[in-house]
This record gives structure tokens, C-alpha cells and sequence, in this order.
């Protein structure tokens, strides 16, 4: 997912906090989908824990799955 | 004046919004290539008046057909067609409504056919979504600029624009009813909503720019630069504690995200 300007960016609040640092986010009430941590997130060692709200990026191929590149504060 | 309407005004909106809905959802399988837009809208007028319902466009100042059936860069009111088939990878959107003991349900969404690319499956995921962040705003002390703004926000951040000449409307009695609902605005402004008000919201939005033209038919809009365009509507009522969506067609909830 390149800078081919094909991603979807929606915001969420962290639920739950999964193995491999990957998270379930709800992006709209019952609506929840797998958030996995952004390598620069990574790096940086920004923690995420549930009741964050966070930015996604998401691939229009597969909208059950997002990339989490922002933890607002 | 927004109409308020009473829980059996709205029971009546709910039965007409449902036969839409369902319609919808099976027109959706009939989207792939080689239909034609004629075929659709022959189905959409069997099944609608099927379920005891009447066609709420036929007619409605001179619509020519039961279904608006809008490809590609046309935004809204696509008139269906012997010639117009539908190909691979093409857009397709489904506006319908229906009259159903006296009160109006209406309702679109907008499918892919076969394959899609890449920029019009994300401009149908931003459609779909800015409906949801519109629905979301909904409920009794909001105000009518905080529905409008939330699809606008949302399309601008993801990089689409917003068609600026045709509304969501108010709906009941009347296929169109005050409130004009702009997919554009800002959040604080407009009429208060209050419990029983009953609203058909409709984002419409390009991939390019949000010019129009209306076609020499008097009727389907296109973008002005060519770019894919998309729109999904449903009819709401606000009800106490939020909103009630009436062209929800019972099945799982549609949309992607």
C-alpha cells in the first residue's frame, strides 16, 4: 500500500489489546475491525492500550483490517 | 416546518423503506456484466409493486422509469435503458423509492460490477462510510450542520469532494419534505432535530472534482471532469435515543467497514 493515494483513513478507540501487537478497534459503535501497529510506531515504541483513539489506514481491497498510524493524545 | 410524524406515520415509512431495501439487496446480485439498466429497473418495478408498494419515482415530475440507474460518472438520476449495459468494472448506483399507504421510503447504494480498481473501491468504502458517520450524528438536540459536516470531513480528509447541487431531503408524505440536507457544513449550524423527524440522507461524492452537468435527458448528472462518482442513501426517523435507519433491509448490516 504504497503512496498510491488508495487508502481509506478512519479513526477509532482501541478495545482490546491482542498478541504480536495487533488490536481490535471499533471505527463506529459494534463495528470492529484488526488493527496491527505501524513499523515507525514500532520503532518509536509508542504503546497503545485499549481505550486509545487512534488514526487507521486501511487498503480498499480489505476493509477488516487496518494499520494504526497515529495515537492521538 | 420539519414534519413531525407519529410511531404509526412511521410504521407506514418503515414498511415502504424495508420493500426498498430489499429490492436493493437483490438488485445488488443482478449487478455484473452484461445486464442491462432496463432489466434492473423491469425487476425493481416487479418487485416493489410485488410487495403491495407503488413506485415512488414513475412519474414524479416526469421521471420516466421506477429505478435511477447512475454508471460510472453519473452521480444520480441514471434513466434505465435497453441500450446501457452494464460492464465489467463499471460503478453502478441504485437509487429507488416507494409509496406504501400514503408515506414515501427511498434509499441507493452503489455496487461494483466484476472487478473493480482500486480508487473506486475506495471511493464506494468513503460513500459508505461517510453515510455511517452522517447516521452516527443523528439523534434529538443534534443539529441538521453536524449530519451534513460529518460526510463532508470525512470525504475531504480521504480525498474526495462532495456534489454541492443535490441534497438529502426530509421525507413522508411527500418524496421530498423540508429539511434540504447539503452533504456540506458546518457542525452547530441549521434546524435542531427533535424525535419523529424523518430524513433520507444521501452522500454523493466524486473521485475528482464535484462539478456537474445535466445531460441533454433533463436528467442524469454527471461530473463535470469525467471522474467516478458515488451515492448511498437511506431513509431515517430520529427517534429518543439516536436514529431508527427504516431502509435497513434486516439482513446484516450493509456497507464494508
Amino acid at each position: 500500500m504504497s503512496e498510491n493515494g488508495e487508502k481509506i483513513e478512519v479513526e477509532g478507540i482501541v478495545k482490546e489489546s491482542l498478541p504480536n501487537a495487533t488490536f481490535r478497534v471499533e471505527i463506529s459503535p459494534g463495528k470492529v475491525i484488526l488493527g496491527i501497529i505501524s513499523g515507525k510506531m514500532r520503532i518509536h515504541h509508542i504503546k497503545i492500550l485499549p481505550g486509545d483513539k487512534v488514526r487507521l489506514e486501511l487498503s480498499p481491497y480489505d476493509l477488516s483490517k487496518g494499520r494504526i498510524t497515529y495515537r492521538e493524545k | 416546518m420539519i414534519e413531525i410524524k407519529t410511531p404509526g406515520e412511521i410504521a407506514s415509512m418503515r414498511k415502504a423503506s424495508r420493500v426498498v431495501a430489499r429490492t436493493l439487496e437483490r438488485l445488488r446480485e443482478l449487478v455484473r456484466p452484461g445486464v442491462t439498466t432496463a432489466e434492473l429497473n423491469a425487476f425493481a418495478e416487479k418487485e416493489i409493486r410485488g410487495a403491495g408498494a407503488e413506485p415512488a419515482f414513475l412519474g414524479y415530475r416526469g421521471y420516466p422509469a421506477t429505478l435511477c440507474v447512475s454508471i460510472n460518472e453519473e452521480i444520480v438520476h441514471g434513466i434505465p435503458s435497453e441500450k446501457r449495459v452494464v460492464r465489467e468494472g463499471d460503478l453502478v448506483s441504485l437509487d429507488l423509492g416507494a409509496l406504501c399507504e400514503g408515506f414515501y421510503g427511498d434509499a441507493a447504494l452503489t455496487v461494483g460490477a466484476g472487478n473493480i480498481s482500486g480508487g473506486a473501491r475506495k471511493l464506494l468504502a468513503v460513500a459508505e462510510r461517510s453515510l455511517e458517520l452522517a447516521l452516527e450524528q443523528v439523534r434529538p438536540g443534534a443539529r441538521l450542520g453536524d449530519v451534513s459536516s460529518a460526510v463532508e470531513r470525512f470525504a475531504v480528509q480521504n480525498g474526495m469532494s462532495v456534489v454541492r447541487e443535490f441534497t438529502g431531503h426530509g421525507i413522508g408524505r411527500r418524496l421530498h419534505e423540508e429539511p434540504s440536507i447539503p452533504n456540506f457544513g458546518k457542525p452547530g449550524t441549521g434546524p435542531v432535530l427533535k424525535a419523529g423527524m424523518t430524513l433520507a440522507i444521501e452522500p454523493m461524492l466524486c473521485l475528482g472534482r464535484a462539478e456537474i452537468i445535466v445531460r441533454n435527458d433533463g436528467w442524469t448528472a454527471v461530473s463535470a471532469d469525467g471522474s467516478l462518482a458515488a451515492h448511498c442513501e437511506h431513509t431515517v426517523a430520529v427517534t429518543e435515543d439516536g436514529c431508527e435507519i427504516l431502509s435497513s433491509s434486516g439482513e446484516k448490516a450493509g456497507g464494508l467497514l
